[in-house]
C-alpha cells in the first residue's frame, strides 16, 4: 500500500502543477501541452484506480486524437496573448461562479450513496478482472437507450459541422479520382501512320 | 524486499526485450540499405567489416560524436524532449505483446487498447519536434504528419475493432489462442480487408515510404527533423525504425498468428516442429512484414498530400466499417472454421 500511496501522490502533484500551468502558461501551445499532461497524469490515476479501460481510452482519445488536433489549430493560429489577458479581472466573478458551481456538482455526485465512497471501501479485484467487459456489459444493456442517444446527438453533431463549413470552391484545377482511373490511352493518344515521304 | 525483488524482475525482463530490440534496429538500418541496394541493382554499404556488418555500429559512433546544434530562438527543454517523446511509446508498446504462450511483460487485459493508446503517442515527438525547432521546414512537416496520422488513427482503429471482434478479447494472448488451428484459421484470412487496411495505416502511421510526406526530403529537405543533429537526430531514426518493428510485430500477432507454429495442424510437419519456442515464429513473421516496409520505400514514389488524404478518409474508413458488419454478421451466424 505504502508504493501506491507513493505512486498516487507523485502523480496528483504533477497533476495539480500541469492543470495549474494551463492557465497561467503565456504561451498557448505550452497551455495545451501542458493539458496533454495533465490528462496523462490524471489517466495513470485512474490506473491506480483500477479502471484501466477508461484509463487506456482517456489516453488514446484525448492525448492521441483530440490534443493533437488542438495542438493543430493552436500552432497554426497566430494568437496575440496580451489582449486575451485584458479581460481577466471583468471575466473572474463569472469564472470564480462557475468553478463553485463545478465543485458543489462534483461534491454532490462524489458524497451520494450510489458513487460507493461513502458506504465503504471501494471493492478490490484480481489483475484478471476484466473491467472492459463490465463496462460493456452494463452499457450496452442497461444504459442501453442513453448510450444510442449520445451516439445519435454525436452523429448529428459531425454532420452538422460538416455541414456548416462545407463549400464547393469554383475554378478549383481539381481532378476527381475516379475520372483519372478510368482514362484509357484511346481517349487520350491518336496513332497516325504516315507514309514515308520521298526525296524529290 | 519482497515488491523489490518484483521491481528487479520486471527491470530485468524490460532489458531483456529492449536489449534485442536496439540491436534489431541496428541491423534493420544495415537491412534497409543491403536490400535496397540489391532491389536497385546495387551491392549497398560494404567497406566497414566483412561484407559491411559493422557499418550500423560505425554509423553510431559517428552520430555520438557529432555535435547537437539548437537552433537560435528554438525552445530548449521542447527540442530536446520531442525524441524522448518519439521513441518511448514506441519502446512502451513491447510491454503487451506476448512472445510466446503466456509470455509477455505485462498480462493486461486491456492489451489492443493499449497498444492503439501508445501507437498513437507517436505523433507527440514529430508534432513538438516541429515547433519546437523554430524553422518553417519543420513546422511544415509536423502539420502535414499531425493530420497524416489522425486520419489514419481511425482507419488503424477499426482494423483493431474487426481483431477484437473476431478475438473475442482486447487481451493479445487471447487474440493469438483464437487464431490456433491452421494457417488458414489465422485472422488474415476472415479479416483480409482489415488485415491490408491495418498495414497500409501502420506504414503511413510511421511516416515511412511511401507516406513519408512528413520528411518530403524533395519538398521540404527533411521535414520535423531538418534541424536535429548527432545523436537527437540518432534517436529519431531509432524511433522510426523501432516503431516499424512494433508495427510489423502487432500485424503478425494479431493477423498472421503471432507466435503460433505455421505448421500447426498438418500431420506429421506440425508434430516436428512443436520443439521452435513461439518467438521464433513471430521473429519470422514480423521479419517477413519489415521486408514489405522496405520493398514498398525501394518501389513506391511518395503520394501526393490530398491522395493521402482521400485514401485514408474516402478509402479506408468506409472499407473497415463494412467489413465490421460483415465480420458481425459471421459471428453472429457462427461462421465456421473461424468463428464456431
Amino acid at each position: 500500500m505504502g508504493f501506491e500511496k507513493f505512486l498516487f501522490y507523485v502523480f496528483a502533484i504533477v497533476l495539480v502543477f500541469a492543470s495549474v500551468r494551463v492557465i497561467t502558461v503565456r504561451n498557448p501551445v505550452h497551455a495545451a501541452l501542458f493539458l496533454v499532461l495533465a490528462f496523462f497524469t490524471s489517466a495513470a490515476l485512474w490506473l491506480l484506480l483500477q479502471a484501466e479501460f477508461l484509463a487506456i481510452a482517456l489516453v488514446l482519445v484525448y492525448v492521441g486524437a483530440v490534443m493533437v488536433l488542438f495542438l493543430f489549430v493552436v500552432m497554426m493560429l497566430d494568437i496575440n496573448v496580451a489582449p486575451l489577458r485584458e479581460g481577466f479581472i471583468r471575466n473572474a466573478p463569472l469564472g470564480i461562479a462557475v468553478a463553485t458551481i463545478i465543485v458543489i456538482e462534483m461534491a454532490l455526485v462524489l458524497t451520494s450513496d450510489r458513487s460507493g465512497l461513502v458506504s465503504g471501501a471501494l471493492q478490490n479485484y484480481a489483475a484478471d478482472h476484466s473491467n472492459t467487459k463490465e463496462l460493456g456489459s452494463v452499457m450496452y444493456t442497461l444504459y442501453a437507450y442513453p448510450f444510442e442517444i449520445a451516439a445519435l446527438i454525436l452523429l448529428v453533431a459531425i454532420v452538422a459541422a460538416i455541414g456548416l463549413t462545407m463549400r464547393r470552391r469554383q475554378g478549383v484545377r481539381y481532378v476527381d479520382p475516379a475520372e483519372q482511373v478510368a482514362v484509357r490511352r484511346e481517349g487520350r493518344v491518336r496513332l497516325v501512320n504516315l507514309a514515308a515521304e520521298k526525296k524529290s | 524486499m519482497d515488491s523489490l525483488l518484483t521491481l528487479v524482475l520486471i527491470l530485468l525482463k524490460i532489458v531483456a526485450i529492449v536489449a534485442p530490440l536496439m540491436l534489431s534496429v541496428a541491423y534493420l538500418t544495415y537491412a534497409e540499405r543491403k536490400i535496397i541496394g540489391y532491389i536497385q541493382v546495387r551491392i549497398g554499404p560494404n567497406r566497414v567489416g566483412p561484407k559491411g556488418w559493422l557499418q550500423p555500429i560505425a554509423d553510431a559512433v559517428k552520430l555520438m560524436m557529432k555535435e547537437i546544434v539548437i537552433p537560435t530562438g528554438a525552445n530548449r527543454f521542447l527540442f530536446v524532449l520531442a525524441p524522448v517523446l518519439s521513441i518511448g511509446p514506441a519502446l512502451a508498446a513491447w510491454a503487451a505483446i506476448p512472445l510466446g504462450d503466456g509470455i509477455v511483460l505485462s498480462h493486461i487485459d486491456a492489451g489492443l487498447l493499449y497498444l492503439l493508446a501508445m501507437t498513437s503517442l507517436g505523433v507527440y515527438g514529430v508534432i513538438i519536434a516541429g515547433w519546437a525547432s523554430n524553422s518553417k521546414y519543420s513546422f511544415l512537416g509536423a502539420m502535414r504528419s499531425a493530420a497524416q496520422i489522425v486520419s489514419y488513427e481511425i482507419a488503424m482503429g477499426f482494423a483493431l475493432v474487426g481483431v477484437l471482434m473476431a478475438g473475442g478479447s482486447l487481451n493479445l494472448n487471447e487474440i493469438v489462442r483464437a487464431q490456433s488451428g491452421s494457417v488458414l484459421h489465422w485472422f488474415w484470412l476472415p479479416l483480409l480487408p482489415l488485415f491490408i487496411v491495418y498495414f497500409i495505416s501502420g506504414v503511413a502511421e510511421t511516416n515511412r515510404a511511401p507516406f513519408d510526406v512528413a520528411e518530403g526530403e524533395s519538398e521540404i529537405v527533411a521535414g520535423f527533423h531538418v534541424e536535429y543533429s548527432g545523436m537527437t537526430f540518432a534517436v529519431f531514426f531509432l524511433a522510426e525504425y523501432a516503431n516499424m518493428i512494433l508495427i510489423s510485430a502487432l500485424a503478425a500477432t494479431m493477423f498472421l498468428g503471432g507466435w503460433l507454429s505455421p505448421f500447426q495442424g498438418i500431420p506429421l510437419l506440425g508434430a516436428l516442429f512443436t520443439w521452435v519456442p513461439g518467438a521464433v515464429w513471430l521473429i519470422l513473421k514480423t521479419a517477413v512484414f519489415l521486408f514489405l516496409f522496405l520493398w514498398l520505400r525501394a518501389t513506391f514514389p511518395r503520394y501526393r498530400y490530398d491522395q493521402i488524404m482521400r485514401l485514408g478518409w474516402k478509402v479506408f474508413i468506409p472499407v473497415t466499417i463494412v467489413w465490421l458488419a460483415v465480420v458481425g454478421v459471421a459471428k453472429w451466424a457462427h461462421l465456421a472454421p473461424w468463428f464456431d
